[in-house]
């Protein structure tokens, strides 16, 4: 006989144990280095095949490009190869806990995607006749009545394409009413927890953004308010509030905050980025909130995709809802009808203009909805519920080693630790963020919110089993332990083992290289010999 | 509900471990008056196959384009994306992550950010462009407010043959933002006189190519009469498979350039999501909006990617922010930049003289029937005709026949009877011979 007597070996046994061997490619096995397109595809290939036209006669008058395009093409299997190794190189929420506070990364269910891309959703212009679009129409309206019912509201504005354009549509709602009564206060008032969207925003539309306090509680000082109100008597315009705040507590004092700016003559805009802590458990419209943007991309989990594309429609209360934006869809006798000019308008409506072109997300609503009809009101309360749950969950499996800066009281859909814990283990937030990553998870958000030092906001969603926050909370005080012990080279390096260890962000800024362009051809002028 | 994990013991004891009774107990802080204690009066959960059926049922009340003789552009056009885009687009670790906060473990997001803002930027013949916009029109918004911050003058002049939508966005924020704006009256054929709205207040020109109604424009001398002027010129374009056969807004002295991304990569999606491209020239970089994509090396000297020059956005400035944009169109970027790698330069070359050669033919048999004038003298792959009458009827008409003419310019531009009679009709590489003879047999049945 000639078989291999020998057999395969089918254990491990003892093959070089702490050997790293340096790779040729410098890949890593399943870690692949992946170079950019411009340094692999080329001009004269193309992964689409189409046929040159004829028998035709340019008609580009004197605008006919001069120079040839300079964009590298790649073969179907080359294209698909090199953004499948790229995609590699990415943590994802279908890969481990994401718990990145304020952001929301639940799952995505694929039920959702495809129901996307149905043709008759997917493949439908936004200026086609809207005879032939009906069904369009009614998904928007569908969503609508959905987002009014669970805030609250009489109103919806659908087109805002993503939180901060949904601040700027609630903003320019309210900057629109104060015209309409003849007023023009100057002053918005913005915590000093809020995303930094709402400065922004308020600062976009020419308002002063004045900051008010927070208590030692982490929710807003209602006494200092009422000062901040009376100091500035007939000139505020609104504020802009988180609730649940970005410190992961429900404002106790926001019915009487509402009163009182409303007492003001001023708004109360309500950042509904934590929305997905009280769906179904409170109604915004009933804390007095008169627009409050929804992020379509968290509460109701449409894909975070790298960066967006979000949704951000803007609920309205009754004072506001005269001046939502164009497009809106108005009650017909035949159903839903869609407003998209100014010659539309009717008596009582009072546009203040358009926030975009089109008609809004569609993608991401038909993705929402989906999501929704799913999880109907009884799901999505229950939703909200698992992650107040998780959230707490989490909190008391670390609070006896790491430090929550308001004390041990419940939290809602997120927890907030400062870095006091870490203290003199020379340990910083970052380095110890940077150690998650070695163990598989992403980081939390860091350092934000800017109100207490060194901030670790961690929200575990409802999307985890007890069995994935249970490995979580051991691997976080297994790290807390480490740091303690003084094992700084396990955090001060970290990570040692993702694709990329940590980047130099301030040579990035320092000499800004946004593009790539081609290398300086080598020296090649031949040397003498000698 | 197929979506939580916790079982009703799970969260018994979990609730045990927090040490409370009850999860209202975690709720008590929302005040009484307001807390739910019922669930809301809509509809209770459903199983894949239920949602699947009722959304199912809304999509089949709509004409797909891909049914249908189509012809409808006017800021979003119709094209054929390869299959390995949308494919690719759905890979877990770029559908499901991120902003790419954490760069050691979102290497792939940025890279090809990086790939996206060279593709733009090269497309464009600009120096440096950014990680996108929300859309064409919103990222108009934000050019012309980034206009202001660089010249610290107010006065924007908005061309004639600028998307009507467009310059709804811009003329709102501009109202709210107590700038000024010039909007020019709409303008067809491209004949107006801009140059003589450039003065020393003007901060800005800002000029479609090609136009709202299908004209090519030369922007060479709005650019020279603006920078006379100390303004910037901005240039638009909401079909971007133009830049495969036009000339480029940055070899005609653009300042920054905006455009829509839709028709590489991304569905029409009846108006969203889509993906707006920005760039500039280097010496305005700072004053950009959105998020920027930079090269670097990490601790071992390896070249990675990074969001740099954060310093301008609203994280870090918050109320000296130069825009409050968060999220972008990551995703849809993605999709742009696969479909532009399959392409490389020759397939988009091909992509546009097809889609030029697919107009110029339309044109020349829609000429053909009585009545019936083309106003534009230089096109890409769309055009406005002049019909015998009202032109809103007519689509509606010829959608009843089962074929997508185009878009009356009175839908945008309603009460203007001089814009009355004319539809933007656009052609790209999907329109086959049929689908010509089809609009024009079925106009001309309309037109008698």
């Amino acid at each position: 006989m000639s078989m291999n007597t020998q057999g395969r070996p089918t254990s491990a046994g003892d093959a070089g144990t702490a050997f790293q061997p340096k790779t040729f490619t410098g890949n890593r096995a399943l870690d692949m280095e992946e170079p950019l397109i411009f340094e692999v595809g080329h001009l004269d290939v193309t992964g689409v095949d189409l046929d040159e036209p004829e028998g035709f006669e340019p008609q580009l008058g004197t605008h006919a490009r001069a120079d040839e395009l300079d964009l590298p093409g790649l073969a179907e299997p080359e294209a698909m190869r090199h953004y499948v190794r790229l995609s590699r190189n990415n943590y994802a929420i279908d890969a481990g806990l994401y718990p990145l506070g304020s952001c929301t990364m639940k799952h995505n269910p694929r039920l959702n995607e495809k129901m996307a891309r149905l043709p008759g959703f997917s493949d439908i212009h936004p200026l086609q006749p809207l005879s032939t679009v009906k069904g369009g129409v009614e998904l928007i309206d569908e969503l609508a009545h959905w987002l009014m019912v669970m805030t609250g509201t009489s109103a919806v504005a659908m087109s805002p394409k993503a939180g901060a354009h949904g601040e700027l549509c609630g903003m320019m709602a309210i900057k629109a009413a104060h015209t309409a009564a003849g007023r023009d206060p100057k002053i918005v008032l913005v915590p000093e927890s809020a995303h930094g969207t709402n400065p922004a925003t308020a600062a976009l539309l020419g308002y002063k953004v004045v900051s008010i306090d927070a208590k030692d509680d982490g929710t807003v000082d209602f006494d200092g308010l009422k000062a901040t109100i009376a100091e500035h008597e007939g000139n505020i315009a609104g504020i802009m509030l988180t609730n649940p705040n970005t410190c992961g507590l429900f404002e106790r004092d926001i019915i009487e905050i509402a009163e009182a700016i409303h007492a003001a003559d001023a708004y109360f805009y309500c950042d509904g980025a934590n929305f997905n802590a009280i769906v179904g458990k409170a109604r915004p419209g009933d804390l007095g909130v008169d627009a409050m943007h929804i992020n379509l991309h968290k509460t109701f989990s449409t894909p975070h995709g790298g960066g967006g594309p979000g949704s951000g429609p803007v609920v309205l209360s009754d004072r506001l809802a005269p001046f939502a934006p164009l497009p809106f869809l108005r009650k017909g006798e035949n159903g839903p009808e869609l407003v998209e000019t100014t010659a539309e308008v009717e008596d009582g409506e009072k546009p203040f203009g358009r926030m975009t072109a089109f008609h809004g997300q569609m993608g991401m609503y038909v993705r929402a909805l989906s999501y929704m009809l799913s999880h109907g009101s009884d799901g999505m309360r229950q939703a909200s519920e698992d992650a107040v749950l998780n959230a707490n969950y989490v909190r008391v499996g670390l609070q006896d080693l790491m430090t929550l800066p308001f004390g041990e009281r419940p939290c809602m859909h997120e927890v907030l630790f400062d870095d006091s814990f870490l203290k003199d283990t020379g340990v910083t937030t970052l380095d110890f963020a940077k150690a998650m990553i070695d163990e598989g998870y992403h980081p939390m958000t860091m350092y934000f919110p800017l109100v207490v030092h060194g901030a670790m906001l961690i929200e575990p969603t409802e999307s985890e089993s007890r069995a994935s926050l249970d490995l979580f909370v051991a691997t976080m005080r297994d790290l807390v332990m480490s740091a303690k012990r003084g094992e700084t080279e396990r955090f001060s390096g970290a990570p040692y083992l993702s694709p990329r260890r940590r980047l130099d962000e301030t040579l990035a800024a320092r000499k800004p290289v946004l593009k790539w362009t081609a290398p300086e051809p080598a020296d090649v002028t031949p040397v003498a010999a000698e | 509900m197929r979506y939580l994990p916790l079982s009703d013991t799970d969260r018994a004891d979990m609730l045990a471990r927090v040490g409370v009774d009850s999860i209202d107990e975690l709720f008590s802080d929302i005040p009484e008056k307001a807390r739910l204690n019922e669930v809301l009066d809509l509809p209770r959960r459903a199983g894949e196959l239920q949602v699947e059926r009722h959304l199912s049922n809304l999509a089949a009340k709509n004409v797909p384009a891909s049914t249908v003789p189509f012809f409808v552009g006017a800021g979003a056009y119709k094209h054929h994306v390869p299959a390995t885009v949308d494919h690719l687009i759905q890979r877990s670790e770029f559908l499901t992550s991120y902003t790419p906060y954490q760069p050691e473990i979102t290497q792939g997001t940025l890279q090809y950010l990086f790939e996206f803002q060279t593709q733009v930027a090269r497309l464009t013949a600009m120096d440096v462009a950014n990680a996108s916009m929300y859309d064409g029109s919103t990222g108009t918004g934000e050019a012309v407010l980034m206009a202001h911050r660089v010249t610290k003058k107010k006065k924007a002049v908005l061309s004639g043959g600028l998307h009507p939508q467009y310059r709804a966005v811009v003329e709102g924020l501009s109202e709210m933002a107590n700038d000024d704006v010039v909007s020019l009256p709409a303008d067809p054929t491209g004949t107006e006189d801009i140059l003589s709205q450039i003065d020393d207040e003007t901060s800005c020109v800002v000029v479609q190519s090609p136009s709202f109604y299908g004209q090519l424009i030369d922007l060479k001398p709005i650019a020279e009469k603006a920078h006379q002027h100390k303004a910037l010129l901005i240039a638009v374009f909401t079909e971007v498979v133009s830049l495969g056969l036009i000339e480029p807004p940055g070899a005609q002295g653009a300042d920054i350039v905006v455009g829509e991304g839709q028709s590489i990569g991304n569905g029409l999606n009846f108006g969203g999501p889509y993906v707006g491209l920005f760039a500039t020239k280097q010496k305005y970089v700072r004053q950009m909006p959105g998020r920027l994509c930079g090269e670097t090396v990490d601790a071992d000297g390896k070249r990675g990617f990074v969001l740099t020059l954060s310093t301008r956005e609203q994280h870090i400035r918050r109320d000296k922010a130069t825009s409050n944009i968060c999220t972008n169109s990551g995703l849809c970027c993605l999709a742009f930049t696969i479909h532009l790698s399959l392409l490389g330069s020759k397939g988009l070359g091909q992509m546009a003289r097809i889609n030029h050669a697919n107009a110029v033919k339309l044109k020349q048999e829609l000429a053909a029937i009585s009545g019936v004038d083309v106003l534009n003298s230089a096109y890409f792959n769309e055009f406005t005709v002049k019909l015998p009458k009202a032109a809103a009827g007519v689509v509606e008409a010829l959608a009843e026949k089962g074929i997508l003419a185009g878009v009356p310019v009175s839908r945008l531009e309603p009460g203007k009877a001089e814009l009355e009679d004319l539809l933007v009709v656009a052609s790209t590489e999907v329109n086959t011979d049929e689908d010509r003879a089809a609009l024009a047999g079925a106009l001309k049945e309309v037109l008698a």
